[in-house]
């Protein structure tokens, strides 16, 4: 989870190290979430600010698996290499749900624990949540070098529980609204697109981007952090 | 007919009627200042003098930035935010209501004209929406009777069908990739449902015509019905014989019925009715839930209307 610190000014103040940059990727990605609560606080977020907020934390939550789940096709199709900053979107968006799922049941449901535990199994959309959260919380625990390390080729097979929470969270997100509007889909589509990449094998997809590209791609090495 | 006050709201809570009153001077003084971006988004907004009804709840108000900023239109976009950002296009004069089907004089009549048709009234009511919020409005209009009366509905008339403008030039929600409701909106009652004296066509609130995102120039209030019964920017109302296709109900028939009545013990298939949040009251940390209560706290005066009725078949 935390990155190592990185080595102090060897390189002149310009270029950040790699640690530097991901723990600015954690300081940017709590950005919408302060600034939402403190937009809750003083009371601009429209008529329901606890709906507002609510949303808020379980879009970004989402957007974050998105985000996280966008590495290796970058790096395959695009050969942008992003994957030292995968933990750190992955633990975002596991925080996000974290505080989506707080507030959901601090300011929303206020505790009411009959309320939520008849939520949580009679009501399809919250048990979907609840599901995607669930599958979440084994990642977070194992998102450090130890981990791996501990872990090995069994790191790589539990780390594909990402695919079903992110096809949960979509399809939390699409149950939770009336009729079909277009915003929920949109996310949905994305999310299935990017698992549906995952259906093709690795091999296929690499010999797929070397003939169009003409050979330019170089093979994409895969390090042990680096499950597809 | 008894109309029970609730006696468990302290004083304290309700705004005072010279407080509300005065809301244009704070208004117009935040305009000034420019704290607001014409919360009412009706630039034609005109004051309309309406007697308080007895009928009224006296509950502590939604404020009007909320009533006039939260809505589901969506004719004008599926977010709360974008009717009152978009509805503003929506020309509503000149308006015509075609009022026909099983009646003995059908008629055209123009919105100036409808609104002098009875005196207004002033009418608070709770509003329930069927996604778990509710608010409470003070509308101004007249009971929708006094225009079907009117019209002398034949006796074979048993339902009334309503349907509310389609202007794709003017609304940005009803063309696009997404189609969200078979346009236009239509809507429906059975005719007591229709005939009672709850049951309002609304041409105001807050002292003044209707702001464009609450419906105007005309639309209905139903109270104890779940808030998209009362179907907005009303062109056409029918008489007829058979219960009519709604737009939710065509959407998704088992979540949303004909009748679609405010009912704590019967759940929207997704999420509980039991409880709501009231808009506007408590803020991020204090907005708990309340209980929903039957028929939205109407049930002394409509219980009746759906005497023996399986209200679980018929949601």
């Amino acid at each position: 989870m935390a990155a190592p610190a990185p080595p102090a000014g060897t390189r002149g103040a310009r270029r950040l190290s790699t640690g530097a940059r991901q723990w600015l990727v954690y300081l940017v990605g709590f950005m919408p979430a302060i600034y939402t609560f403190i937009l809750g606080v003083l009371n601009e977020l429209g008529a329901d600010p606890v709906k507002a907020l609510e949303h808020a934390l379980g879009l970004w939550a989402l957007r974050f698996l998105i985000l996280t789940l966008m590495i290796t096709p970058l790096a395959e199709i695009a050969g942008i290499r992003l994957i030292a900053y995968r933990r750190a979107l992955g633990l975002l968006a596991f925080w996000y749900a974290c505080l989506h799922l707080a507030a959901y049941l601090i300011l929303d449901q206020q505790l009411a624990l009959a309320a939520i535990t008849g939520d949580i199994v009679r009501r399809p959309y919250i048990t979907v949540g609840m599901a995607a959260f669930a599958l979440l919380v084994p990642l977070a625990v194992t998102s450090n070098n130890l981990s791996i390390r501990r872990l090995g080729r069994r790191w790589r097979q539990l780390h594909r529980l990402i695919y079903g929470a992110a096809a949960l969270a979509a399809a939390h997100f699409i149950m939770v609204v009336k009729s079909w509007p277009p915003e929920p889909l949109v996310y949905g589509g994305i999310v299935f697109l990017l698992l549906a990449y995952r259906l093709v094998p690795q091999k296929v997809r690499r010999d797929i981007y070397h003939r169009l590209a003409g050979q330019q791609i170089s093979t994409v090495t895969r390090s042990p952090g680096a499950e597809s | 007919m008894i109309i029970r006050r609730p006696s468990d709201i302290p004083s304290s809570e309700i705004t005072p009627r010279s407080v509300w009153l005065r809301r244009r001077e704070f208004i117009a003084g935040a305009a000034a200042l420019g704290l607001t971006g014409a919360s009412s988004g009706s630039a034609s907004a005109a004051p309309l003098k309406a007697a308080l009804s007895p009928l009224s709840t006296d509950e502590k108000l939604t404020p009007l930035e909320d009533v006039t900023s939260y809505n589901n239109f969506y004719e004008f976009g599926t977010g709360k935010e974008d009717p009152a950002a978009y509805a503003d296009r929506l020309k509503t004069r000149p308006w015509t209501i075609s009022v026909e089907g099983l009646v003995a004089k059908p008629q055209e009549i123009g919105i100036d004209d409808l609104i002098k048709l009875a005196p207004l009234e002033e009418r608070i009511y709770r509003m329930r929406c069927v996604e778990g919020w509710s608010m409470v409005i003070p509308w101004i209009g007249f009971p929708l009777k006094v225009l079907l009366d009117r019209v002398e509905p034949l006796g074979s008339a048993k339902f009334v069908a309503f349907e509310s403008a389609l202007r794709p030039d003017e609304m940005p929600g009803v063309s696009g990739f997404f189609k969200v409701l078979d346009w236009p909106y239509r809507e429906g009652l059975r005719l007591d449902e229709a005939m009672h004296p709850l049951t309002i066509l609304a041409v105001g609130l807050y002292g003044e015509t209707l702001p464009n995102q609450n419906g105007a120039p005309v639309r209905l209030v139903v109270p104890w019905k779940y808030g998209f019964k009362g179907i907005k920017s009303i062109v056409r109302i029918r008489l007829v014989e058979t219960q009519p296709e709604t737009s939710w109900n065509q959407q998704n028939p088992s979540e949303y019925g004909f009748y679609s009545n405010v009912n704590p013990e019967v759940d929207h298939p997704r999420w509980s009715q039991a409880t709501e949040r009231r808009i506007g009251e408590g803020g991020l940390f204090g907005g708990g839930r309340r209980p929903t209560l039957m028929f939205n706290g109407y049930g002394d005066q409509v219980a009746s209307l759906y005497a023996g009725m399986d209200l679980r078949a018929n949601y």
